[in-house]
């Protein structure tokens, strides 16, 4: 099925996820800036960054091994692969037929358990400290995405992605069923965690008694830090691609026509824009929790998601 | 002869000289012969498995080699799949096991152990053969034994041996009397007690005694896979065995557990009704969960690899029990899935989990040390084993590409799926047992990080860390061959396709085929998911390959420049400052406290002249195994106190002694004459 238009859509929506992630964050600082009364850096900005950060200089801290000379890169081909099997713009691509939720769900685990090692690896106080946290909201995650997963694959009855959307598109009713609406609730709170936002992970704090994934990366300079930057935006873009991908599938091209790719770009920058945007006005107003409370948030989004695979079971008149 | 009766031969065989090389060598050169010949036992079990597995079957009885029953031997695939892995554990642990004892390295060089573990090894190849009651009781009885004496081997070393052999001894004998109970029953109500007279006898059998039968044969058997509430004996009986024990006993011993519920559960009884495999399943998920939550909390490296036993044996009693429910819902294709997707996660934790105990055996041999707090930094000084322990951890976490994720990826399908059969049972089960799965699979990165991040990476915290050395090359050659094989599972599981599903046929359960298989592709019949870790894999190395390359074309120095650790501005941390496994798993302890009940003590001791000064803080941290505390301790001090009570009954008086005795017998003579 090695169609060129197939290869053609899987490379445009790599491309734009790539060229996007750091825009999105740019947006999203923006949108900050000015709910905050502030000018703002522009929306550049994390370009600019990614630039400066890459024309340093190399810097391997003692004391530290090949984990943390990997982990950069291993975050980033995570979000590579994840930006290539998710059908964000198409379900006719060379991936589409591997993208599976549940591969999708670990892909993304392994970029964080890799980065927790590289936290470790370093030996600081700080590194172990992150990484302790990180995984611990890693393993209460786990339970809400995949009866969130269970509970969006139920009505297709397949765990395939280009499947789930191909059948959302074509059944605009299951879109709105109360199982549905439930598990997108439950997968939206995990998002918050899994990308490290607000409530759950301050991206823009540097005290030691809140950060989780700063403490981490603490230790990474030059061109690593430019990987772990681009690849926590990576993150961050395709899980709300994701998210918009099964909340509103409209405009995914499921054949193999020209325009219907173009538009489905189009769609799919102003969609996760949008969700970008709404998230950064909405982190204006929200506190970060203490590290002790996340698990009640979690566990609430967990209740969620049991309730959406439990409606799903009993509202379909089974 | 066939190959599976030769190799049986060769195995037993190799299993007898072994045992008097063992005995009769010197010191010298009684480590390379026992281990070879024990390395033979291995390989002939993988022969006959693997030859099981392409579909022969082989049969014999020797009535004459017993007294009363004789033995009887029959392979299928069902037993083939588990020959096969227990012969592939034995020949590279052997390997292994060579190098370990070879630099007079303890008592596991001396004569008891090296004649004991080729018979153990034999024991763990032949009790799947086993085709009559009797045959396989006496088997199974073997392997506890010949087990039991390999867990004692290092009891002069340490006090905690001995305390942890007595528990494997008396839990091992309750099962086997469970067992036997069950059993007997069985073969009394069927009529025959060859598994031939069984099968044909099932349904003689009131639908109350097939349960007791069950019931009965289940409890020995999740006791001996460490399932919870029967796990007691494991995380200690593991990690104080010498560690190429260890890895049997966890790779492959707890297997047989397994085994013997298929084969009783579908294959003798018939698969029988739902609550038995709702019990199962049941049993399955809180084992995962409970034994992967002890997992994250432990210190002591080979008491974490023992715990995650129980969560990966726990797995496997999810699908067995989902596959019976299936069944009982009328949906044999699914229920063939779920099983071959519990067999698959039974051959990939033998892979990962062996070559996690002997990388765990490494590390102990190099440092004397298995206190993850105190070890660190042994990337640096022995690559290799750190490498290798990273391969099993993957395998642990259940992660792509690792191995343990394909077999979990199936099992969360067949559960997803089985939404579809009909029932309540299902609709409330299945979702939760997700759940379960996906909490146990958290935890066990959080474990698996901790152990491979603490014990292996930043630096070393003690001087025994400080001096280790890669072991032997026989060791790294052993745990090479595992590492091979979690490779091969992990890309190319297709090639088991067709084998696992003889097996599943072979346990009576479906003949439907659960998958279709090729080299590439794990692919579902009934539905259409498909997993093609080949692919992934691939896939996972050009996007590292095109990270790389990005990062390479725009950076404009290319030169690394070693410098200090920044540690926001704190200077050079010594390795004191480094989280430890008890800082990292702290916040877990912490959300899971009410769960695990850990005992927390703070002891602040002030300076005499001033009590605002302090002297010295002293803190101890304890988590017990509650089930442990709440279930054990009060049946233990209940038993103490019958005893010490039956004490006075014993007076040392001869006279009331004949008393009892006269007592006793007319008491006898009454009984039958009310009965009569």
């Amino acid at each position: 099925m090695l169609s060129g238009f197939g290869v053609v859509t899987l490379v445009a929506q790599v491309l734009l996820v790539v060229a996007g992630a750091p825009l999105l964050t740019g947006v999203m600082r923006q949108v900050r800036a000015y709910l905050e009364g502030r000018a703002g850096a522009g929306v550049l900005q994390p370009w600019r960054d990614v630039r400066k950060l890459l024309r340093k200089e190399p810097i391997t801290p003692t004391g530290t091994g090949p984990a943390f000379r990997a982990a950069p890169l291993v975050l980033v081909a995570t979000g590579l692969l994840v930006a290539a099997l998710v059908p964000l713009a198409g379900t006719v691509s060379p991936a589409a037929s591997h993208g599976d939720l549940i591969v999708v769900v670990a892909l993304l685990a392994l970029g964080t358990v890799t980065l927790a090692l590289a936290g470790l690896d370093t030996g600081t106080a700080f590194g172990g400290m992150g990484a302790s946290r990180e995984m611990t909201i890693a393993a209460l995650v786990e339970p809400t995405i995949l009866l969130s997963v269970l509970a969006l694959s139920m009505p297709s009855g397949s765990t395939s992605l280009a499947a789930i959307v191909t059948g959302r598109i074509d059944e605009p009713a299951r879109l709105a069923s109360p199982s549905s609406l439930l598990a997108l609730v439950a997968l939206a709170v995990v998002t918050l965690a899994e990308a490290g936002r607000l409530p759950v992970d301050n991206p823009s704090t540097h005290l030691e008694l809140t950060m989780v994934h700063e403490a981490m990366v603490l230790e990474y300079a030059g061109p690593d830090l430019a990987l772990i930057e681009l690849g926590a935006q990576l993150r961050l873009t395709v899980l709300l691609g994701l998210l918009a991908t099964l909340a509103v599938p409209w405009g995914i091209a499921t054949t193999t026509s020209w325009p219907a790719l173009l538009l489905a770009l189009v769609l799919l920058t102003i969609k996760v824009t949008a969700l970008g945007a709404g998230l950064a006005a909405a982190e204006v107003s929200w506190a970060k929790v203490r590290l002790f409370r996340v698990p009640e948030l979690l566990a609430g989004s967990f209740l969620l998601a049991l309730l959406a695979v439990t409606a799903s079971y009993f509202l379909s008149g089974a | 002869m066939n190959t599976i009766s030769t190799a049986l031969a060769v195995s037993g065989a190799g299993a007898l000289t072994g045992a008097a090389a063992g005995l009769g060598l010197p010191a010298r050169i009684r480590s390379w012969i026992a281990g070879a010949l024990t390395a033979v036992v291995g390989a002939a079990g993988l022969a006959a498995g693997a030859s099981a597995l392409t579909g022969r079957t082989w049969s014999a009885s020797f009535p004459s080699l017993l007294p009363l029953a004789g033995v009887r031997l029959r392979v299928d695939a069902l037993s083939g799949l588990f020959m096969a892995v227990a012969g592939a554990v034995v020949v590279a642990v052997a390997v292994y096991g060579i190098g370990y004892a070879r630099g007079g390295h303890g008592p596991v060089a001396s004569r008891p152990a090296q004649a004991v573990l080729p018979l153990f090894a034999a024991t763990l190849v032949l009790v799947p053969a086993a085709s009559s009651v009797s045959t396989f009781l006496l088997l199974w009885e073997l392997m506890a034994l010949t087990s039991l004496l390999l867990v004692l081997v290092e009891h002069a070393e340490r006090s905690t041996v001995r305390s942890a052999g007595i528990w494997y001894a008396v839990m091992t004998h309750l099962g086997l009397v469970l067992l036997l109970t069950g059993l007997a029953l069985f073969a009394a109500k069927a009529g025959g007690e060859s598994f031939d007279a069984l099968r044909a006898g099932a349904h003689l059998l009131s639908p109350t005694v097939r349960g007791l039968v069950f019931v009965l044969c289940f409890a020995a058997f999740a006791s001996k896979a460490g399932a919870v509430p029967l796990h007691a004996w494991l995380p200690r009986a593991h990690p104080e065995a010498p560690s190429q024990v260890s890895a049997l006993m966890s790779a492959a011993m707890v297997n047989l557990g397994v085994y013997g519920t298929v084969r009783v559960g579908f294959d003798l009884l018939g698969a029988g009704s739902r609550w038995w495999w709702l019990t199962v399943l049941v049993t399955g998920a809180a084992s995962a969960v409970y034994g992967i939550l002890q997992a994250t909390l432990a210190t002591d490296l080979k008491r974490l690899l023992a715990y995650s036993t129980c969560e990966n044996l726990g797995l496997v009693f999810v699908g067995v029990g989902a596959a019976g429910l299936f069944h009982a819902g009328g949906d044999p294709a699914l229920a063939g899935l779920a099983l071959a997707a519990a067999l698959l996660h039974v051959v990939n934790h033998a892979g990962f989990k062996a070559l996690g105990f002997t990388a765990a055996g490494s590390v102990l041999r190099a440092t004397g040390e298995r206190n993850l707090d105190r070890l660190g930094g042994l990337r640096a000084k022995m690559p290799a084993t750190a490498s290798l322990f990273a391969l099993a951890a993957l395998g642990a976490v259940a992660l792509p590409p690792g191995n343990g994720f394909v077999s979990e990826w199936l099992l969360l399908q067949s559960l997803i799926h089985g939404l579809a059969v009909p029932g309540l049972t299902t609709a409330i089960v299945l979702p939760l047992a997700v759940a379960a799965i996906a909490l146990s699979a958290g935890l066990a990165a959080a474990a698996f990080v901790k152990a491979l991040g603490v014990g292996f990476f930043a630096r070393p915290r003690s001087p025994q860390a400080t001096g280790a050395t890669e072991s032997p090359a026989l060791m790294l050659t052993g745990m090479g061959l595992l590492a091979a094989a979690c490779a091969a599972l992990a890309l190319v599981p297709g090639v088991l396709a067709d084998p696992l599903a003889r097996a599943v046929a072979a346990s009576r359960l479906t003949g439907i085929p659960p998958l279709t298989g090729g080299e590439l592709r794990l692919r579902l019949t009934d539905t259409s998911a498909a997993y093609a870790p080949l692919w992934l894999a691939a896939a996972l190395v050009v996007s590292l390959v095109l990270a790389g390359a990005g990062q390479r074309a725009w950076r404009r120095r290319s030169r690394r420049r070693a410098a200090k650790l920044w540690d926001c501005g704190g200077g050079q941390p010594t390795p004191r400052m480094a989280y430890t496994a008890t800082s990292f798993a702290e916040p877990l302890q912490r959300v899971f406290d009410d769960v695990l009940a850990p005992e927390q003590d703070v002891n602040v001791t002030h300076v005499r002249e001033s009590i605002y000064l302090v002297e010295r803080v002293r803190y101890t941290n304890r988590v017990p195994d509650r089930i442990e505390h709440r279930l054990y301790t009060p049946l233990l001090a209940l038993f103490a106190e019958v005893g010490s009570r039956a004490r006075r009954l014993a007076a040392g008086s001869v006279h009331v002694y004949l008393g009892y005795g006269f007592v006793g017998v007319v008491a006898l003579l009454g009984v039958l004459t009310v009965l009569k």
